[in-house]
């Protein structure tokens, strides 16, 4: 093997370099990817009946989330001529793949969809507004649908080229037996009072914040939490729909930085966060390790399965007392492929799935949260005692307020893995000042709408 | 293995090519000689290793070299930049720490497995017959069969802040020592690198053990008939004699250090900030979730050259003839 292998640099060069340059010939001819010249699809007209042909949809859905498949079943008990072919992967797969994907001959017709900016600029979601005025979408509230529209180069109005499979809120959940240990009756009602929540929990041995910051940044969702709290929430939102002019560089940002600093350095978070994932967070709360978990409603039905009855959730709370809240809130996006096969039926099943009554129940026991839909339509209970109740609670809450704002993660594509989740980690292990955090942000955030 | 596939057919054929028949050259015969003895039917032999070989290496080569010149996002229409991407591995600091972090690691995946390899094959050696011999490689050798995977994920179990190693410490009373090992700044690309010295320690071994073996025993005779101890022994025998195995060992390791990719995804996924960040890692992820196809090609050529930086003087140096 010696032999073979320091001969054989001069004798490969000999042989593979005129391959090389054929290879090089070929390919250099022409510059890579295709101009897929976009297709005058919006004023088509569609149909609002499934008719009696046998369909089959395919469906491109994300692993560990339940509510698709649990939806396709029933819709498939309903309408007998349509069947689902589902293909599940995770949700960072998705994020990876969607664009191959739905660029191939196979694209699906109705897929989990990540950011969407990209997606509409290479022309491979279907625009919706064909069917949201033939199905009346009109009726559901306007914020609703928001972050699902895009424009030129932002997100917030324009047409719309998504609906949710369910429409999540995050705030905060606590475990009611430790809440009691440190003497907390009620959920706090400023920030204030939460800060001197973890305090009370510091003293008295109990880990105050039970948060992951390991792949991805977890503390991202204190961090907005805070944020969201501290300035005008539409500063928030106009940066992450890429509203010209927008910056992250704002004082309430820096402020949730320097507090996010101060938890840290306090001790509130885990001592070993830029070593827990996701996973390794839920599982030691649900130990019992960590009075408050930062988290969304999609976890609601797991924790009541987990720690019945020892589980509450509250929202964020604001500044001052009787403030109007606001939270991260964000439809779980499902898209129509603009070369899907079936896109007349995908679209039905998206209608159907927020407006009919047996659709909607499903949504809220399967999949945690509240199903959207028109506002007149009622939302199902869920069984009382239970956080799952609560968070649906919160939905409601939040709906009414109107205080939803979409995550920062989702301002742009690389956003999350490029700046916020590195820069986060080094601010929690004091490698990074507040200061730093907020213009490497807003640096890298910059960079990618230069391109 | 081209090489070797390329020239050892060739003369076979010669010596089938009339069986029991006195040889009364056709010009049809003539022809397939020459042919032949041109290399023909080696070629003919080598030609669906090549078509293998040129469409799933040298084209992906081809077109990581072509892409690395445009701005593409792997799906519209792409952009010519000319040399900026390559500007913007060389000039910015991230990219730039991202190589370092690969650099740093050939410490542990490379000279640590190869300098440790020497000491446990020279005590390992006495014992390479037997049962006990057969048990001892194979132990060492596991950890290149276990999937890197499941090693890494098994290793961020053991550093993990409540993992064993952190209880080890605790037990004998080095509790103030234990943290969170993959996700402390100082500790983590120290922490990935010990992962990787354990998989490819293993392979050194063998490899050594193996090149150990192949050595005359009448030169150590000779040693310690001059008086040499065992130290003597290793310097003046063992270690000249097994230049070439050294050789393959820091080649492989060498390439497995710069090219690391699954140990380090499992276990911190490039964090915390980017300290353990690699350059496999990014090129990955700037090519798929930032969707920068250009960038993360760039990145690729670069680290390919930088491989063959580090490795062909490796391969001059213990060239040469074994004594």
């Amino acid at each position: 093997m010696a032999e073979l292998l320091t001969r054989f640099p001069r004798r490969r060069m000999a042989v593979l370099a005129p391959l090389l340059a054929v290879g090089l010939a070929a390919t250099a001819c022409s510059a890579p990817g295709a101009d897929r010249s976009s297709t005058a699809e919006s004023d088509a007209v569609v149909k609002t009946d499934l008719g009696t042909e046998p369909i089959t949809l395919e469906m491109y859905a994300e692993t560990g989330f339940p509510l698709a498949k649990a939806l396709a079943d029933e819709f498939s008990k309903q309408h007998s001529n349509v069947k689902f072919n589902i293909r599940e992967d995770q949700f960072t797969v998705i994020v990876e793949n969607a664009p191959r994907v739905m660029a191939s001959d196979n694209s699906p017709d109705i897929i989990r969809l990540p950011t969407m900016v990209d997606l509409v600029k290479d022309d491979l979601l279907k625009n919706l507004d064909p069917y949201f005025t033939a199905y009346g979408w009109d009726k559901f509230p306007a914020s609703q649908l928001m972050q699902l529209r895009v424009g030129e180069n932002t997100r917030g109005t324009g047409s719309l080229y998504g609906m949710g499979l369910g429409y999540s809120v995050t705030g905060v959940f606590y475990n009611k037996k430790l809440a009691a240990q440190v003497g907390m009756t009620q959920p706090p009602a400023t920030v204030a009072e939460f800060e001197q929540l973890l305090a009370k929990a510091k003293t008295s041995g109990v880990q105050p914040i039970m948060q992951f910051n390991k792949n991805t940044a977890g503390i991202n969702f204190p961090h907005q939490a805070l944020q969201n709290q501290f300035g005008d929430p539409t500063q928030v939102a106009d940066w992450i729909f890429q509203k010209p002019g927008a910056t992250f560089d704002t004082p309430a940002a820096l402020k949730a930085t320097q507090t996010i600093q101060k938890w840290a350095q306090a001790g509130y978070f885990p001592k070993d966060a830029n070593a827990l994932d996701y996973a390794a967070m839920v599982g030691e709360f649900q130990k019992g390790n960590g009075l408050f978990m930062f988290n969304g409603d999609w976890e609601s039905a797991n924790l009541d399965k987990s720690m019945p009855g020892n589980v509450g959730f509250f929202l964020f709370p604001a500044e001052t007392a009787g403030g109007k809240h606001v939270a991260m809130s964000a439809p779980n996006t499902f898209g129509v492929s603009a070369k899907a096969k079936n896109p007349d039926a995908a679209a039905y099943f998206l209608n159907w799935a927020h407006t009919n009554a047996k659709a909607r129940e499903i949504a809220v026991t399967v999949g945690g949260s509240s199903p959207g839909g028109p506002s007149d339509l009622p939302v199902p209970a869920a069984a009382p005692n239970t956080v799952l109740a609560e968070t649906l609670k919160a939905s409601q809450q939040l709906g009414a307020e109107n205080g939803a704002v979409d995550f920062t993660a989702n301002a742009t594509g690389g956003i999350f893995a490029a700046a916020i989740t590195p820069e986060m980690q080094k601010l929690v292990a004091g490698q990074q000042t507040p200061e730093g955090y907020v213009k490497a942000v807003q640096a890298e955030y910059a960079k990618e709408l230069s391109r | 293995m081209t090489s070797a596939l390329g020239s050892a057919p060739t003369g076979r054929d010669d010596r089938v090519s009339s069986p029991g028949r006195p040889a009364r050259p056709t010009p049809a015969r003539a022809h397939r000689r020459r042919w032949a003895r041109a290399g023909g039917t080696g070629w003919l032999y080598v030609l669906p290793a090549l078509v293998m070989y040129a469409v799933f290496v040298l084209r992906p080569l081809a077109l990581t070299v072509q892409y690395s010149f445009y701005d593409w996002n792997g799906i519209g229409v792409a952009r010519w930049t000319g040399l900026d991407n390559y500007l913007t591995v060389f000039t910015d600091s991230d990219l730039l720490k991202i190589i370092s972090n690969a650099i740093i690691l050939i410490v542990f995946f490379s000279f640590i497995p190869v300098a440790l390899g020497l000491l446990v094959a020279s005590m390992v050696r006495r014992v390479t017959t037997g049962t006990f011999g057969t048990v001892v490689r194979t132990v060492l050798f596991l950890p290149q069969v276990i999937p890197l995977v499941a090693a890494g994920i098994a290793w961020s179990w053991l550093l993990s802040s409540n993992g064993l190693i952190n209880q080890t410490l605790r037990a004998v009373g080095l509790g103030g020592v234990a943290r969170a090992w993959l996700g402390d700044f100082g500790t983590a690309l120290p922490a990935v690198g010990v992962i990787g010295a354990w998989v490819l320690l293993g392979l050194c071994t063998i490899l050594l053990v193996t090149g150990m073996s192949k050595i005359d025993p009448a030169l150590y005779e000779a040693a310690r008939l001059d008086g040499a101890g065992p130290v003597r022994e290793f310097l003046a025998v063992t270690l000249p004699s097994l230049r070439q195995e050294i050789g393959v060992c820091l080649t492989v390791t060498i390439i497995a250090a710069l090219a690391s990719f699954d140990i380090v995804y499992i276990s911190t996924s490039g964090g915390p900030g980017l300290q353990t960040t690699v350059p496999g890692l990014e090129i990955y992820r700037l090519a798929f979730s930032q969707r920068q196809v250009g960038l993360a090609s760039a990145l690729a050529v670069v680290l390919m050259v930088l491989v063959l930086v580090c490795v062909l003087p490796i391969q001059r140096l213990t060239r040469g003839e074994k004594p």
